[in-house]
Protein backbone atom coordinates (compact mmCIF):
# COMPACT_ATOMS: atom_id res chain seq x y z
CA UNK A 1 0.00 0.00 0.00
CA UNK A 2 1.26 3.60 -1.06
CA UNK A 3 1.88 5.79 1.93
CA UNK A 4 -0.98 8.62 2.87
CA UNK A 5 -0.71 12.46 2.58
CA UNK A 6 -2.64 14.73 4.78
CA UNK A 7 -5.24 17.15 2.88
CA UNK A 8 -4.75 20.04 5.55
CA UNK A 9 -6.94 22.66 3.70
CA UNK A 10 -9.83 22.92 0.99
CA UNK A 11 -10.98 26.14 -0.88
CA UNK A 12 -12.53 26.66 -3.88
CA UNK A 13 -14.08 30.21 -5.81
CA UNK A 14 -17.54 29.52 -6.66
CA UNK A 15 -18.73 28.02 -9.86
CA UNK A 16 -20.45 30.36 -12.15
CA UNK A 17 -19.89 32.96 -15.11
CA UNK A 18 -18.19 35.98 -14.00
CA UNK A 19 -16.53 37.66 -16.54
CA UNK A 20 -13.13 37.59 -14.87
CA UNK A 21 -9.50 35.88 -15.70
CA UNK A 22 -8.72 32.25 -14.73
CA UNK A 23 -5.97 33.61 -12.49
CA UNK A 24 -8.00 35.64 -10.15
CA UNK A 25 -10.34 32.70 -9.76
CA UNK A 26 -7.54 30.17 -8.80
CA UNK A 27 -5.84 32.89 -6.44
CA UNK A 28 -8.99 33.16 -4.65
CA UNK A 29 -9.23 29.33 -4.06
CA UNK A 30 -5.62 29.12 -3.34
CA UNK A 31 -6.31 31.93 -0.45
CA UNK A 32 -9.23 29.89 0.50
CA UNK A 33 -7.36 26.63 0.54
CA UNK A 34 -4.32 28.18 2.63
CA UNK A 35 -6.40 30.51 4.92
CA UNK A 36 -8.47 26.55 5.93
CA UNK A 37 -4.86 25.03 6.50
CA UNK A 38 -3.50 27.38 8.40
CA UNK A 39 -0.44 27.75 6.37
CA UNK A 40 1.41 30.40 4.99
CA UNK A 41 2.32 30.56 1.32
CA UNK A 42 5.37 31.61 1.99
CA UNK A 43 5.73 27.31 4.03
CA UNK A 44 4.74 25.92 1.07
CA UNK A 45 7.56 23.97 -0.98
CA UNK A 46 5.99 23.30 -4.11
CA UNK A 47 3.14 24.76 -6.47
CA UNK A 48 1.27 22.15 -8.87
CA UNK A 49 -1.05 24.16 -11.30
CA UNK A 50 -3.63 22.43 -13.70
CA UNK A 51 -3.61 23.51 -16.67
CA UNK A 52 -6.41 25.29 -18.83
CA UNK A 53 -6.07 25.64 -22.47
CA UNK A 54 -8.21 28.12 -22.51
CA UNK A 55 -6.24 31.19 -21.08
CA UNK A 56 -3.69 31.57 -23.26
CA UNK A 57 0.57 30.98 -22.06
CA UNK A 58 -0.64 32.05 -18.68
CA UNK A 59 -2.60 29.14 -19.07
CA UNK A 60 -0.34 26.47 -20.41
CA UNK A 61 2.49 27.16 -17.19
CA UNK A 62 -0.70 27.31 -14.48
CA UNK A 63 1.79 26.36 -11.70
CA UNK A 64 3.59 29.68 -12.18
CA UNK A 65 1.18 31.84 -12.71
CA UNK A 66 -0.38 30.76 -9.70
CA UNK A 67 2.78 31.44 -7.66
CA UNK A 68 3.23 34.61 -9.39
CA UNK A 69 -0.27 35.83 -8.58
CA UNK A 70 0.28 34.85 -4.65
CA UNK A 71 3.58 36.48 -4.81
CA UNK A 72 6.73 34.48 -5.50
CA UNK A 73 8.63 33.07 -2.97
CA UNK A 74 10.48 30.35 -4.58
CA UNK A 75 8.41 27.31 -4.33
CA UNK A 76 9.18 24.20 -6.84
CA UNK A 77 6.60 24.55 -9.50
CA UNK A 78 5.21 22.01 -12.33
CA UNK A 79 2.11 22.45 -14.37
CA UNK A 80 0.33 19.20 -15.41
CA UNK A 81 -2.48 18.44 -18.14
CA UNK A 82 -4.70 15.88 -18.92
CA UNK A 83 -7.95 17.46 -19.47
CA UNK A 84 -10.81 16.32 -17.05
CA UNK A 85 -8.35 14.77 -15.51
CA UNK A 86 -6.23 17.68 -15.16
CA UNK A 87 -6.81 18.13 -11.57
CA UNK A 88 -5.95 14.21 -10.28
CA UNK A 89 -3.11 14.65 -11.68
CA UNK A 90 -2.21 17.75 -9.96
CA UNK A 91 -3.12 15.83 -6.69
CA UNK A 92 -0.88 12.62 -7.47
CA UNK A 93 2.08 14.75 -8.52
CA UNK A 94 2.05 16.72 -5.19
CA UNK A 95 1.56 13.27 -3.56
CA UNK A 96 4.31 11.80 -5.34
CA UNK A 97 6.70 14.55 -4.23
CA UNK A 98 5.38 14.44 -0.08
CA UNK A 99 6.25 10.65 -0.42
CA UNK A 100 9.76 10.95 -2.40
CA UNK A 101 10.61 13.51 0.64
CA UNK A 102 10.84 16.77 -2.20
CA UNK A 103 8.27 18.81 -0.22
CA UNK A 104 6.69 18.89 3.22
CA UNK A 105 3.63 20.88 2.02
CA UNK A 106 2.18 21.58 -1.75
CA UNK A 107 -0.17 24.11 -2.68
CA UNK A 108 -2.58 22.35 -5.67
CA UNK A 109 -4.66 24.79 -7.75
CA UNK A 110 -6.78 24.40 -10.75
CA UNK A 111 -8.54 27.29 -12.40
CA UNK A 112 -10.64 28.01 -15.73
CA UNK A 113 -12.72 30.60 -17.57
CA UNK A 114 -14.91 29.04 -19.58
CA UNK A 115 -16.18 29.77 -23.10
CA UNK A 116 -19.87 30.45 -24.20
CA UNK A 117 -21.01 27.08 -25.93
CA UNK A 118 -19.83 23.75 -26.59
CA UNK A 119 -15.86 23.47 -26.06
CA UNK A 120 -14.41 23.89 -29.40
CA UNK A 121 -10.44 22.25 -30.11
CA UNK A 122 -8.39 24.79 -30.48
CA UNK A 123 -7.68 27.22 -33.48
CA UNK A 124 -6.10 26.07 -37.05
CA UNK A 125 -6.69 23.32 -39.23
CA UNK A 126 -5.28 20.16 -37.56
CA UNK A 127 -5.87 17.45 -39.76
CA UNK A 128 -3.40 14.83 -37.31
CA UNK A 129 -5.22 15.92 -34.62
CA UNK A 130 -8.44 13.45 -33.52
CA UNK A 131 -10.36 16.18 -31.74
CA UNK A 132 -10.06 18.75 -34.88
CA UNK A 133 -11.38 15.62 -36.94
CA UNK A 134 -13.81 14.96 -34.95
CA UNK A 135 -15.13 18.84 -35.16
CA UNK A 136 -14.67 18.88 -38.64
CA UNK A 137 -15.79 15.20 -40.29
CA UNK A 138 -18.29 14.54 -38.22
CA UNK A 139 -19.68 17.75 -36.22
CA UNK A 140 -19.25 15.70 -33.06
CA UNK A 141 -19.68 17.45 -30.10
CA UNK A 142 -19.21 16.73 -26.24
CA UNK A 143 -22.55 16.25 -26.29
CA UNK A 144 -22.75 14.01 -29.16
CA UNK A 145 -20.52 11.27 -26.92
CA UNK A 146 -23.29 12.04 -24.10
CA UNK A 147 -25.82 10.70 -26.52
CA UNK A 148 -24.16 7.90 -27.97
CA UNK A 149 -23.47 6.48 -24.32
CA UNK A 150 -27.02 7.52 -22.90
CA UNK A 151 -29.01 5.59 -25.96
CA UNK A 152 -26.85 2.73 -25.78
CA UNK A 153 -27.58 2.08 -21.96
CA UNK A 154 -31.41 2.74 -22.96
CA UNK A 155 -30.96 -0.02 -25.50
CA UNK A 156 -28.52 -2.67 -23.56
CA UNK A 157 -29.94 -1.87 -19.85
CA UNK A 158 -33.63 -0.69 -20.02
CA UNK A 159 -32.49 3.06 -18.84
CA UNK A 160 -35.51 5.50 -19.57
CA UNK A 161 -35.48 9.17 -20.12
CA UNK A 162 -37.00 9.29 -16.45
CA UNK A 163 -33.92 7.33 -14.88
CA UNK A 164 -31.52 10.07 -16.81
CA UNK A 165 -33.97 12.96 -14.99
CA UNK A 166 -34.20 11.95 -11.73
CA UNK A 167 -30.57 11.85 -11.81
CA UNK A 168 -30.57 15.83 -12.35
CA UNK A 169 -33.51 16.25 -9.49
CA UNK A 170 -31.09 14.22 -7.34
CA UNK A 171 -27.89 16.52 -7.45
CA UNK A 172 -30.02 19.48 -8.59
CA UNK A 173 -31.55 18.99 -4.89
CA UNK A 174 -27.75 18.85 -3.78
CA UNK A 175 -26.45 21.85 -5.59
CA UNK A 176 -29.63 23.96 -4.07
CA UNK A 177 -27.50 22.93 -0.96
CA UNK A 178 -24.06 24.17 -1.67
CA UNK A 179 -22.95 27.83 -2.07
CA UNK A 180 -20.24 26.76 -3.98
CA UNK A 181 -22.31 25.75 -7.25
CA UNK A 182 -23.45 27.92 -9.82
CA UNK A 183 -27.16 26.23 -10.09
CA UNK A 184 -29.13 26.07 -6.77
CA UNK A 185 -32.52 26.05 -8.04
CA UNK A 186 -34.07 22.19 -7.09
CA UNK A 187 -35.18 20.60 -10.54
CA UNK A 188 -38.39 18.77 -11.56
CA UNK A 189 -38.81 15.81 -13.88
CA UNK A 190 -41.08 17.83 -15.77
CA UNK A 191 -38.27 20.62 -16.11
CA UNK A 192 -35.63 18.05 -17.62
CA UNK A 193 -38.08 16.49 -19.98
CA UNK A 194 -39.16 20.03 -20.79
CA UNK A 195 -36.35 21.46 -21.52
CA UNK A 196 -34.72 21.19 -25.68
CA UNK A 197 -32.95 17.98 -26.65
CA UNK A 198 -29.25 18.62 -27.58
CA UNK A 199 -28.00 15.32 -28.91
CA UNK A 200 -30.95 12.73 -28.43
CA UNK A 201 -32.66 10.76 -26.33
CA UNK A 202 -30.58 13.67 -23.91
CA UNK A 203 -32.34 17.40 -23.14
CA UNK A 204 -30.62 20.77 -22.20
CA UNK A 205 -30.71 19.36 -18.43
CA UNK A 206 -29.61 16.32 -19.22
CA UNK A 207 -25.91 17.81 -19.89
CA UNK A 208 -23.45 19.69 -17.94
CA UNK A 209 -22.88 23.28 -18.15
CA UNK A 210 -19.46 25.05 -19.05
CA UNK A 211 -18.33 26.94 -15.88
CA UNK A 212 -15.69 29.42 -14.11
CA UNK A 213 -14.56 27.99 -11.54
CA UNK A 214 -11.85 27.20 -9.32
CA UNK A 215 -10.62 24.96 -6.47
CA UNK A 216 -7.45 24.62 -4.59
CA UNK A 217 -5.97 21.76 -1.96
CA UNK A 218 -3.16 22.19 0.54
CA UNK A 219 -1.28 18.14 0.93
CA UNK A 220 1.29 17.60 3.12
CA UNK A 221 3.11 14.86 4.38
CA UNK A 222 1.32 13.21 8.03
CA UNK A 223 4.57 14.55 10.11
CA UNK A 224 3.79 17.89 8.68
CA UNK A 225 0.34 17.45 10.07
CA UNK A 226 1.54 16.32 13.14
CA UNK A 227 3.55 19.44 13.48
CA UNK A 228 0.76 21.32 13.10
CA UNK A 229 -1.02 19.68 15.15
CA UNK A 230 -3.59 18.58 13.18
CA UNK A 231 -4.57 15.35 14.92
CA UNK A 232 -6.82 13.58 12.91
CA UNK A 233 -6.20 14.71 9.37
CA UNK A 234 -8.63 13.81 5.73
CA UNK A 235 -5.68 11.56 4.28
CA UNK A 236 -5.30 10.58 0.30
CA UNK A 237 -4.73 6.94 0.60
CA UNK A 238 -4.79 6.33 -3.38
CA UNK A 239 -4.72 8.40 -6.48
CA UNK A 240 -5.65 6.39 -9.36
CA UNK A 241 -4.19 7.73 -12.85
CA UNK A 242 -4.29 4.80 -15.32
CA UNK A 243 -4.57 4.54 -18.74
CA UNK A 244 -6.65 2.41 -21.27
CA UNK A 245 -5.50 -0.98 -22.27
CA UNK A 246 -5.37 -2.13 -25.98
CA UNK A 247 -7.93 -2.36 -27.43
CA UNK A 248 -10.35 0.44 -26.44
CA UNK A 249 -14.04 -1.15 -26.78
CA UNK A 250 -16.14 1.40 -25.84
CA UNK A 251 -15.93 4.86 -28.40
CA UNK A 252 -14.37 7.66 -26.39
CA UNK A 253 -13.62 11.37 -26.99
CA UNK A 254 -12.50 12.60 -28.78
CA UNK A 255 -12.21 9.49 -31.08
CA UNK A 256 -13.96 8.38 -34.62
CA UNK A 257 -13.84 4.56 -33.71
CA UNK A 258 -12.63 2.49 -31.28
CA UNK A 259 -9.49 -0.14 -32.01
CA UNK A 260 -10.15 -2.99 -33.26
CA UNK A 261 -10.23 -6.19 -31.22
CA UNK A 262 -9.99 -8.41 -34.15
CA UNK A 263 -6.42 -9.37 -33.22
CA UNK A 264 -6.10 -9.08 -29.49
CA UNK A 265 -8.96 -10.16 -26.73
CA UNK A 266 -9.88 -6.68 -24.94
CA UNK A 267 -9.98 -7.07 -20.96
CA UNK A 268 -12.97 -8.10 -19.76
CA UNK A 269 -13.15 -4.64 -17.83
CA UNK A 270 -13.92 -1.23 -19.46
CA UNK A 271 -11.34 1.53 -18.91
CA UNK A 272 -13.49 3.82 -16.54
CA UNK A 273 -13.96 -0.05 -14.46
CA UNK A 274 -10.55 -0.39 -13.92
CA UNK A 275 -9.80 3.34 -13.11
CA UNK A 276 -11.59 2.36 -10.00
CA UNK A 277 -9.72 -0.77 -9.59
CA UNK A 278 -6.61 0.29 -9.38
CA UNK A 279 -8.16 3.24 -6.69
CA UNK A 280 -9.35 0.50 -4.70
CA UNK A 281 -6.45 -1.85 -5.03
CA UNK A 282 -3.79 1.22 -3.70
CA UNK A 283 -6.70 2.12 -1.30
CA UNK A 284 -6.99 -1.48 0.07
CA UNK A 285 -10.45 -1.27 0.63
CA UNK A 286 -13.60 -2.02 -1.90
CA UNK A 287 -17.39 -0.27 -2.96
CA UNK A 288 -18.59 -1.98 -0.01
CA UNK A 289 -16.69 0.50 2.41
CA UNK A 290 -17.53 3.85 0.90
CA UNK A 291 -19.57 6.14 2.34
CA UNK A 292 -19.83 8.90 -0.40
CA UNK A 293 -18.74 9.11 -4.25
CA UNK A 294 -18.48 12.07 -6.61
CA UNK A 295 -18.63 11.51 -10.08
CA UNK A 296 -18.32 13.34 -13.29
CA UNK A 297 -21.71 13.49 -14.35
CA UNK A 298 -20.70 15.48 -17.84
CA UNK A 299 -24.49 14.18 -18.51
CA UNK A 300 -27.16 12.60 -16.32
CA UNK A 301 -26.69 9.06 -17.76
CA UNK A 302 -22.96 8.61 -17.60
CA UNK A 303 -23.46 9.15 -13.44
CA UNK A 304 -25.33 5.93 -14.02
CA UNK A 305 -22.45 4.42 -15.86
CA UNK A 306 -20.13 5.42 -13.02
CA UNK A 307 -22.37 3.80 -10.33
CA UNK A 308 -21.90 0.10 -12.31
CA UNK A 309 -17.80 1.37 -13.21
CA UNK A 310 -17.39 1.50 -9.35
CA UNK A 311 -19.06 -1.59 -8.56
CA UNK A 312 -21.68 0.14 -6.77
CA UNK A 313 -23.86 -2.24 -8.51
CA UNK A 314 -23.41 -4.80 -11.12
CA UNK A 315 -23.99 -3.87 -14.95
CA UNK A 316 -27.04 -2.86 -15.78
CA UNK A 317 -28.12 -2.18 -12.12
CA UNK A 318 -27.54 1.28 -11.90
CA UNK A 319 -31.28 2.56 -13.16
CA UNK A 320 -32.46 -0.04 -10.32
CA UNK A 321 -29.82 1.13 -7.36
CA UNK A 322 -30.85 5.16 -8.24
CA UNK A 323 -34.77 4.49 -8.28
CA UNK A 324 -34.34 2.44 -4.73
CA UNK A 325 -32.73 6.08 -3.55
CA UNK A 326 -29.32 4.14 -2.76
CA UNK A 327 -27.48 7.23 -4.35
CA UNK A 328 -29.94 9.85 -2.58
CA UNK A 329 -28.49 11.12 0.74
CA UNK A 330 -29.56 9.09 3.36
CA UNK A 331 -29.35 6.27 0.82
CA UNK A 332 -26.98 3.00 1.57
CA UNK A 333 -23.72 5.26 -1.00
CA UNK A 334 -24.91 8.70 -1.47
CA UNK A 335 -23.28 10.05 -5.30
CA UNK A 336 -22.54 13.68 -5.89
CA UNK A 337 -23.56 15.30 -2.99
CA UNK A 338 -22.06 18.68 -3.87
CA UNK A 339 -24.64 18.93 -6.50
CA UNK A 340 -21.89 17.24 -9.28
CA UNK A 341 -21.53 18.78 -12.74
CA UNK A 342 -25.23 19.22 -13.20
CA UNK A 343 -25.10 21.90 -10.39
CA UNK A 344 -21.37 23.10 -10.52
CA UNK A 345 -21.41 23.09 -14.76
CA UNK A 346 -17.90 21.59 -15.73
CA UNK A 347 -14.41 23.95 -15.06
CA UNK A 348 -12.37 21.54 -16.63
CA UNK A 349 -8.79 21.75 -14.90
CA UNK A 350 -11.03 22.42 -11.16
CA UNK A 351 -13.47 20.06 -11.04
CA UNK A 352 -10.85 16.81 -10.08
CA UNK A 353 -9.62 18.79 -6.96
CA UNK A 354 -13.41 19.96 -6.54
CA UNK A 355 -14.11 16.55 -6.23
CA UNK A 356 -11.49 15.92 -3.49
CA UNK A 357 -12.95 19.48 -1.60
CA UNK A 358 -16.17 18.00 -1.52
CA UNK A 359 -14.88 14.72 0.10
CA UNK A 360 -12.56 17.02 2.41
CA UNK A 361 -15.26 18.43 4.10
CA UNK A 362 -17.60 15.57 4.04
CA UNK A 363 -15.25 13.67 5.84
CA UNK A 364 -14.42 16.26 8.14
CA UNK A 365 -18.31 16.44 9.25
CA UNK A 366 -18.17 20.22 8.14
CA UNK A 367 -20.26 19.54 4.97
CA UNK A 368 -22.89 21.66 6.41
CA UNK A 369 -27.01 21.01 5.38
CA UNK A 370 -25.47 18.59 2.43
CA UNK A 371 -23.46 16.60 5.78
CA UNK A 372 -23.23 12.57 4.87
CA UNK A 373 -23.48 11.45 8.61
CA UNK A 374 -20.44 9.53 9.52
CA UNK A 375 -18.90 9.75 6.63
CA UNK A 376 -15.53 8.13 6.60
CA UNK A 377 -14.53 6.69 2.81
CA UNK A 378 -14.87 8.57 -0.10
CA UNK A 379 -13.86 8.04 -3.51
CA UNK A 380 -13.78 10.58 -6.56
CA UNK A 381 -14.11 9.42 -10.49
CA UNK A 382 -13.68 11.06 -13.79
CA UNK A 383 -12.08 10.19 -17.27
CA UNK A 384 -10.09 12.79 -18.97
CA UNK A 385 -9.85 12.90 -22.79
CA UNK A 386 -7.39 11.03 -24.37
CA UNK A 387 -7.37 8.43 -21.85
CA UNK A 388 -6.67 9.84 -18.56
CA UNK A 389 -7.90 7.83 -15.43
CA UNK A 390 -8.91 9.66 -12.64
CA UNK A 391 -9.88 8.43 -8.87
CA UNK A 392 -9.31 10.04 -6.05
CA UNK A 393 -9.60 7.83 -2.59
CA UNK A 394 -9.77 9.61 1.15
CA UNK A 395 -10.11 8.60 4.19
CA UNK A 396 -10.49 10.05 7.76
CA UNK B 1 -25.16 28.88 -63.22
CA UNK B 2 -23.17 26.33 -61.91
CA UNK B 3 -19.44 25.72 -62.24
CA UNK B 4 -17.67 22.43 -61.93
CA UNK B 5 -16.04 22.03 -58.39
CA UNK B 6 -13.52 19.15 -57.35
CA UNK B 7 -14.37 16.47 -55.43
CA UNK B 8 -12.16 16.02 -53.04
CA UNK B 9 -11.59 13.82 -49.63
CA UNK B 10 -12.20 15.68 -46.33
CA UNK B 11 -9.40 13.55 -45.06
CA UNK B 12 -7.37 11.78 -47.66
CA UNK B 13 -6.58 8.11 -47.69
CA UNK B 14 -9.89 7.26 -45.41
CA UNK B 15 -12.21 6.13 -47.95
CA UNK B 16 -12.11 5.63 -51.78
CA UNK B 17 -14.74 4.27 -54.46
CA UNK B 18 -17.70 4.95 -55.83
CA UNK B 19 -21.55 3.50 -55.12
CA UNK B 20 -21.38 -0.41 -54.24
CA UNK B 21 -17.41 -0.06 -54.28
CA UNK B 22 -17.08 2.31 -51.87
CA UNK B 23 -15.13 1.68 -48.75
CA UNK B 24 -13.62 3.16 -45.32
CA UNK B 25 -10.32 2.40 -45.63
CA UNK B 26 -7.83 1.26 -42.69
CA UNK B 27 -4.32 -0.45 -41.63
CA UNK B 28 -3.74 -3.98 -41.18
CA UNK B 29 -0.29 -4.98 -39.62
CA UNK B 30 1.77 -8.14 -41.06
CA UNK B 31 3.01 -9.27 -37.58
CA UNK B 32 -0.72 -9.09 -35.75
CA UNK B 33 -3.39 -8.93 -37.84
CA UNK B 34 -4.49 -5.72 -35.84
CA UNK B 35 -6.87 -3.24 -38.02
CA UNK B 36 -6.99 0.32 -37.36
CA UNK B 37 -9.28 3.27 -38.55
CA UNK B 38 -8.36 5.82 -38.41
CA UNK B 39 -5.65 4.12 -40.25
CA UNK B 40 -1.95 3.87 -38.66
CA UNK B 41 0.68 4.07 -40.88
CA UNK B 42 3.73 3.90 -39.18
CA UNK B 43 3.54 1.82 -36.28
CA UNK B 44 0.86 -1.18 -35.08
CA UNK B 45 -0.50 -0.03 -31.64
CA UNK B 46 -0.53 -3.60 -30.14
CA UNK B 47 1.42 -3.51 -27.36
CA UNK B 48 2.48 -6.94 -27.76
CA UNK B 49 3.14 -6.80 -31.11
CA UNK B 50 6.64 -7.23 -32.30
CA UNK B 51 5.97 -4.34 -34.99
CA UNK B 52 4.75 -4.81 -38.64
CA UNK B 53 4.25 -3.45 -41.88
CA UNK B 54 0.93 -1.94 -41.51
CA UNK B 55 -0.95 -2.52 -45.28
CA UNK B 56 -3.95 -0.45 -46.64
CA UNK B 57 -7.06 -2.58 -45.95
CA UNK B 58 -10.85 -1.72 -47.17
CA UNK B 59 -13.25 -2.32 -43.97
CA UNK B 60 -16.34 -4.33 -44.15
CA UNK B 61 -19.15 -2.47 -45.88
CA UNK B 62 -21.42 -3.46 -42.88
CA UNK B 63 -21.86 -3.55 -40.10
CA UNK B 64 -24.77 -3.14 -36.68
CA UNK B 65 -25.72 0.15 -34.88
CA UNK B 66 -23.79 0.14 -31.62
CA UNK B 67 -25.75 3.60 -30.82
CA UNK B 68 -27.00 6.25 -32.36
CA UNK B 69 -27.62 10.00 -31.62
CA UNK B 70 -27.77 13.72 -33.31
CA UNK B 71 -26.69 17.15 -33.90
CA UNK B 72 -29.86 19.31 -32.59
CA UNK B 73 -27.78 22.03 -32.53
CA UNK B 74 -25.16 23.80 -35.21
CA UNK B 75 -21.94 22.07 -34.03
CA UNK B 76 -18.44 25.07 -33.89
CA UNK B 77 -15.90 25.23 -36.57
CA UNK B 78 -13.90 23.44 -37.78
CA UNK B 79 -17.24 22.08 -38.71
CA UNK B 80 -18.61 23.94 -41.62
CA UNK B 81 -22.01 25.22 -41.82
CA UNK B 82 -23.69 27.97 -43.84
CA UNK B 83 -24.40 30.11 -41.07
CA UNK B 84 -26.82 32.15 -43.19
CA UNK B 85 -29.61 28.71 -43.88
CA UNK B 86 -31.32 27.34 -40.49
CA UNK B 87 -29.78 24.74 -38.82
CA UNK B 88 -30.38 21.25 -39.78
CA UNK B 89 -30.20 18.55 -37.58
CA UNK B 90 -28.56 15.21 -38.71
CA UNK B 91 -28.22 11.91 -37.13
CA UNK B 92 -24.68 10.55 -35.62
CA UNK B 93 -24.64 6.68 -35.80
CA UNK B 94 -21.70 3.98 -33.96
CA UNK B 95 -21.27 1.35 -36.05
CA UNK B 96 -19.65 -1.82 -34.85
CA UNK B 97 -18.18 -3.99 -37.81
CA UNK B 98 -18.61 -7.62 -36.99
CA UNK B 99 -15.25 -8.76 -38.95
CA UNK B 100 -13.14 -6.02 -37.49
CA UNK B 101 -14.52 -6.02 -34.59
CA UNK B 102 -14.62 -1.86 -34.37
CA UNK B 103 -17.01 0.72 -33.72
CA UNK B 104 -16.88 3.56 -36.15
CA UNK B 105 -18.52 6.65 -35.95
CA UNK B 106 -20.44 8.42 -39.06
CA UNK B 107 -23.04 10.87 -39.87
CA UNK B 108 -26.47 9.13 -41.44
CA UNK B 109 -27.62 9.63 -44.86
CA UNK B 110 -29.98 12.88 -45.36
CA UNK B 111 -33.02 11.74 -44.37
CA UNK B 112 -32.42 9.33 -41.52
CA UNK B 113 -33.04 10.66 -38.05
CA UNK B 114 -33.05 8.74 -34.75
CA UNK B 115 -36.66 7.63 -34.97
CA UNK B 116 -35.41 5.39 -38.07
CA UNK B 117 -33.33 3.57 -36.06
CA UNK B 118 -32.52 0.90 -33.74
CA UNK B 119 -29.69 -0.45 -32.18
CA UNK B 120 -28.78 -3.83 -33.53
CA UNK B 121 -30.20 -2.64 -36.92
CA UNK B 122 -27.94 -3.17 -40.38
CA UNK B 123 -25.96 -0.28 -41.59
CA UNK B 124 -23.98 -0.17 -44.68
CA UNK B 125 -21.28 2.40 -45.78
CA UNK B 126 -21.74 4.62 -48.81
CA UNK B 127 -20.24 7.63 -50.14
CA UNK B 128 -21.79 11.61 -48.99
CA UNK B 129 -20.88 14.79 -49.15
CA UNK B 130 -19.84 16.93 -46.21
CA UNK B 131 -19.49 20.75 -47.17
CA UNK B 132 -19.29 22.30 -50.39
CA UNK B 133 -17.71 25.84 -50.93
CA UNK B 134 -16.49 27.80 -54.44
CA UNK B 135 -14.23 25.42 -55.46
CA UNK B 136 -14.47 21.91 -53.88
CA UNK B 137 -17.49 19.20 -53.03
CA UNK B 138 -16.28 17.74 -49.73
CA UNK B 139 -16.97 14.58 -49.99
CA UNK B 140 -17.29 11.89 -47.00
CA UNK B 141 -18.65 8.67 -45.86
CA UNK B 142 -22.23 7.66 -44.21
CA UNK B 143 -24.31 5.33 -42.88
CA UNK B 144 -27.50 4.29 -44.28
CA UNK B 145 -29.81 1.40 -43.18
CA UNK B 146 -29.97 -1.45 -45.40
CA UNK B 147 -33.32 -2.44 -44.27
CA UNK B 148 -32.54 -5.43 -42.45
CA UNK B 149 -33.72 -4.86 -38.67
CA UNK B 150 -32.09 -5.69 -35.22
ZN1 LIG C 1 0.89 -5.48 -34.91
Amino acid sequence: MTGEVAVLGAGMHPWGKWGRGFVEYGTVAARAALADAGVDWRDVGSIVGADTVRGGYPGYVAGATFAKALGWQGARVASVYAACASGAQAVNTARAQILSGLADVVLVVGADAAPKGFFRPAGGDRPDDPDWLRFRVLGATNPTYFGLYARRRMAVHGDTLEDFAQVKVKNAAQGALNPNARYRKRVTAEEVAASTVVADPLRLLDICATSDGAAALVLSSMEFARRHEVADPVRIRAVSTVTPRFPTTVLDLPDIATDSAVAVEPAAETFRASIARAAYEEAGIGPEDLSLAEVYDLSTALELQWYEDLGLCGEGEAAKLLREGATAPGGRIPVNVSGGLASFGEAVPAQAIAQVCELTWQLRGTAGERQITGARVGITANQGLFGHGSSVIAVR
Amino acid sequence: MSRTRTRTPVVPGWFAGEGDDFRLLGTRCSACASVFFPREDAFCRNPGCPGGELAEVPLSRKGRVWSYTDSRYRPPSPYVSDPELEWQSYALIAVELEFERIVVLGQAVPGVTVADLTVGMEMEVVPGVLNEDAETTWTTWHWRPTGVGA
